[in-house]
């Protein structure tokens, strides 16, 4: 294409690229695996020694870490979040997506409403959830005696429910985790509805003509025809929904503050990423590199796992 | 055979003839159901900012009583700049827009040159390179960090606008989206170009770049956006008071999520945080819903 004397250039228009990488991206994957194989990293480097001559190599770090009570903790909720929220959203998002894709007039207006939450600070929007779910003067022993019971409670009580502490003093841990699940579910549909409607809009319409005239019931319709033909983008949204959920850190602080959980128990809510970040905070690099390399390793193995569930059962 | 698929066909013309007023009826419920239930979807997804915006405009006092309003009988405009002031949100602000202007045009220089590299000049290597730069897409940010804060402080770059700025500057996803973009660009055009003893920049400034601003507007947006909404890198590395991001400020001017907090000022604080937001979503919508969708479906 172009001759050999301008390879130079090409190295030079890449070198800042290349610098950057090198620095930020690619010692960073050597290292973290290093040091995440030194035990009392941290500590040694506090104290002024040089790692090279007092450590030790082992998986002291991968063993500390997996007895870690707080760390099991940040994995049970992360894992109860990631499966709780990506089938909720995406078979919310497929029926918005659907309904969508099937109405003319008013369809550009309801597209742009529902790609809203996307364009959100994550963690100021959590805020309003958070004073949504918020009671105002909680009242622990008659939480009707409090001031106000907050928003969300009133709804409850207009559909005759009974109103609950969600985030407040002496919150339970199911309805902390819902309020995460319904913030972490409103947050998550957006990205889901655009890539599933524009899947929709490039299917054959020669497809839904023929179940009409065969005259296929709609549901039918949309188990037989519309999910498999658009299962390349649904598995496409179920595993970047599942690597988000791995993910989660910013929704929680968006609600429950840095401390990660309701006032009477911080860091409750706590999620991997949260453990990962406290860690490095307490100086605790060893700790921290471990329980990301953990991290990374359970991202790889889901995405194996739906990458072969894919190939199975993605069609065309 | 052609005769027994016209009989069946003007039979099924009959049948859908006959059941036509049964079939409209329900045709007309399907409609009305699928726009009740998208209208009630949007009515959920909307709410949290309408309480967001009438939240921010009560008086305290009627922010806490018992039975909700849904509009503020005394629109309070003080709510405000009380919570512009007592956020400092003019500093955060400035903060901000500081690091994400400057990391925007760093990261689209070195993505444009990077990107014409990849696309349109040859050298050794280049397809394994490229390659291993987008094996590299796939590793969590969670891996990277924990070195970065080592180096960042070994560089001595704490509470330095250069350590949220330096290590994000490159992103292999808008070098691929870019490259994409560029190997679209007929490669007639570069050797006419080179025949006429153009230049490699200027043909790139007056001719690659014009034909990917697209690209050049989602990657800005979303870089710009990505600045506005950082939290977690910048609380490790620059959480003092001149270096603040404005979404870590917003955070620690208001720890006090359930307790006596002055929900309306708060409310108000988000508000402005969310504005500027809005304003982009609203006027540049499509490049935001193109880069975010092919970033989708290209992958």
């Amino acid at each position: 294409m172009v001759e050999s004397k301008h390879q130079w250039k090409a190295w030079l228009y890449l070198l800042p690229a290349i610098v950057l990488l090198l620095v930020f991206t690619v010692y960073p994957i050597f290292n973290t695996v290093r040091i995440s194989l030194l035990e009392e990293y941290g500590a040694m480097a506090e104290m002024g020694l040089d790692e090279g001559e007092y450590f030790n190599f082992g998986l002291g770090n991968y063993e500390k870490v997996l007895q870690y009570k707080d760390f099991i903790l940040c994995l049970k909720n992360t894992a109860i979040l990631c499966v709780a929220t990506v089938p909720i959203s995406t078979i919310l998002a497929l029926l918005i997506a659907v309904a969508l894709n099937s109405i003319k007039p008013l369809q550009k207006t309801l597209q742009t409403i529902f790609f809203l939450p996307y364009v959100t600070n994550s963690i100021a929007i959590g805020m309003v959830f958070a004073a949504m779910f918020n009671i105002v003067d909680y009242n622990a022993e008659n939480i009707l005696n409090s001031q106000s019971l907050g928003i969300i409670n009133n709804v409850i009580q207009f559909f005759g429910g009974n109103p609950i502490s969600w985030i407040n003093q002496g919150s339970s841990y199911m309805a902390n985790i819902t309020v995460m699940i319904v913030y972490i579910v409103w947050n998550a549909l957006p990205f889901k509805i655009l890539i599933l409607l524009g899947g929709l809009q490039s299917i054959n319409k020669q497809y839904y003509d023929a179940a009409k005239v065969d005259g296929t019931p709609k549901w039918r319709v949309l188990t037989r025809v519309t999910v498999p033909l658009l299962s390349p983008m649904l598995a496409y949204v179920i595993i970047t929904g599942f690597i988000g959920g791995f993910k989660e850190y910013s929704s929680i602080v968006g609600i429950f503050g840095d401390k990660m959980g309701p006032a009477h128990d911080p860091g409750l809510l706590n999620t991997m990423v949260g453990f990962v970040y406290d860690s490095i905070e307490k100086d605790r690099q060893g700790l921290a590199s471990a329980a990301a390399l953990i991290l990374f390793g359970i991202i790889l193995v889901v995405t194996l796992i739906n990458n072969y569930v894919i190939k199975k059962r993605v069609h065309y | 055979m052609s005769n027994v698929i016209n009989s069946n066909s003007v039979m099924q013309a009959k049948d859908i003839h006959m059941i036509s007023t049964g079939q409209k009826v329900r045709r007309i419920l399907a409609k009305t159901g699928t726009y009740a239930f998208l209208l009630v979807m949007a009515l959920i997804v909307l709410f949290p900012f309408y309480w967001m915006i009438i939240s921010s405009l009560k008086e305290l006092s009627e922010y806490r009583q018992a039975i909700p309003t849904f509009w503020p009988q005394k629109v309070m405009w003080g709510n405000y700049s009380k919570a512009f002031s007592q956020a400092n949100l003019g500093d955060l602000f400035m903060n901000t827009l500081y690091v994400g202007v400057v990391s925007t045009i760093l990261s689209l220089v070195i993505t444009v040159l990077s990107a014409f590299a990849f696309a349109r000049l040859e050298f050794k290597g280049k397809e394994t390179l490229f390659g291993a730069l987008l094996a590299t897409m796939m590793l969590p940010g969670e891996l990277f960090t924990i070195t970065n804060y080592i180096t960042v402080s070994d560089l001595g770059w704490m509470h330095t606008f250069t350590a949220l700025i330096v290590p994000f500057l490159v992103s292999v996803f808008y070098i691929y989206l870019l490259r994409q973009n560029f190997m679209q660009i007929p490669n007639e055009l570069y050797l006419a170009a080179k025949v006429d003893g153009t230049t490699d920049l200027k043909y790139l400034w007056k001719v690659m770049i014009p034909l990917a601003l697209p690209t050049l507007i989602s990657i800005t947006i979303l870089k710009m956006m990505g600045a506005w909404n950082s939290y977690i890198w910048p609380k490790l590395v620059a959480n003092d008071a001149e270096h603040q991001m404005i979404t870590n400020g917003l955070r620690n001017a208001f720890t006090d999520v359930s307790g006596q907090a002055d929900i309306p000022v708060q409310m108000a604080a988000v508000a402005i945080v969310s504005a500027p937001l809005f304003m982009v979503f609203l006027f540049l919508r499509k490049y935001i819903m193109q880069g975010v969708s092919r970033s989708g479906i290209k992958g």
